[in-house]
């Protein structure tokens, strides 16, 4: 894949309205593979007790990198829908710390893209939540 | 015989406890979602905004936006289902839910099929409690937009019910 069509990559999904408003930022991005961080929010709580961050909004950011790992897959096209994400959540992210998604799109068929995805806070060695999900691929670009 | 309750406390006690679960939650505002009761049964929605977009060129709603939408929901309608008895039998701490110490249900796992795309309007949502016990519960979550018979989301989940010394 060259580096211009992932730059493009890049830039279409630092613009989707719904992953902005979220604060995600791209950190890493190229063949099959996407690294994608949401900073810590007060709105996005979900206990307040707690004050961690309610599960929809990382479901949100692993939907965002899975995405992102299929339309930088160099047998996928540029454009793709989520068909079904399953998220295990392993433990409570820690309030205050940005929550970083490693997705990767570990096959391609011409109709299909399998993605795995695991979602960290600053505590890299033991995964907040892991995702795992199918997604469509745009016909004819493969 | 008793006197039945006067409708109008009825429906103050109800309201008053389901705004009350809801409001704690920050993400439920933050995403726009709000729940209509009619008696026990609770429909979730999720008003149209622009920041809910995930794909600009069709235009759709975001996948996590969906996903998001209908954990919500689940939960919130766990919480309510775990907690209508208390509410009927007007016994529940309405100050311990306001504080957030009865807790509400943890995710364990939650799978979303994408139906179809979401359009640039209003969603709608209901969950169904399939199982409750006393630490695991299991939902299922059924979304749709204009017609409710072409759903065009759905998902099932797991949840660790909160532990309360009663």
């Amino acid at each position: 894949m060259k580096q211009k069509e992932i730059d493009a990559a890049r830039q279409f999904i630092e613009a989707i309205p719904h992953s902005q408003r979220l604060g995600m930022k791209v950190e890493q991005l190229g063949e099959g593979r996407a690294v994608i961080s949401m900073p810590y929010d007060k709105a996005l709580i979900g206990d307040p007790v707690t004050k961690v961050i309610h599960g929809g909004a990382v479901s949100a950011l692993m939907d965002t990198a899975g995405g992102a790992a299929v339309v930088v897959h160099p047998l996928a096209g540029p454009g793709t829908a989520t068909l079904d994400l399953r998220i295990d959540y392993m433990r409570p992210a820690t309030p205050g710390q940005t929550i970083t998604a490693t997705a990767e799109c570990y096959h391609v068929t011409r109709t299909v893209a399998f993605v795995r995805a695991t979602a960290c806070d600053v505590d890299t060695a033991r995964p907040v939540a892991t995702a795992t999900g199918a997604f469509t691929v745009s016909k004819g670009l493969a | 015989m008793k006197r039945p309750e006067p409708v109008i406390q009825v429906k103050r006690r109800r309201d008053l406890a389901l705004s009350v679960i809801v409001n704690q939650v920050p993400y439920i505002d933050f995403l726009g979602v709000s729940f209509d009761r009619h008696g026990d049964q609770l429909t979730a929605t999720m008003a149209f905004h622009d920041d809910l977009i995930g794909n600009p060129t069709l235009p759709a709603l975001h996948g996590g936006a969906t996903a998001a939408f209908l954990e919500v929901t689940a939960i919130i309608g766990l919480a309510w289902t775990s907690l209508w008895d208390e509410i009927e039998r007007e016994v529940l701490d309405i100050e311990a839910v306001q504080s957030g110490d009865l807790g509400l249900p943890k995710t364990i796992d939650f799978t979303v099929d994408y139906l179809r795309p979401g359009l640039p309007r209003d969603a709608y949502a209901r969950a169904r409690v399939n199982r409750s016990g006393r630490r695991y519960a299991s939902v299922h979550v059924e979304a749709w937009q204009d017609n409710r018979e072409r759903l065009f989301a759905q998902a099932s989940g797991h949840f660790l019910m909160p532990q309360r010394d009663v």
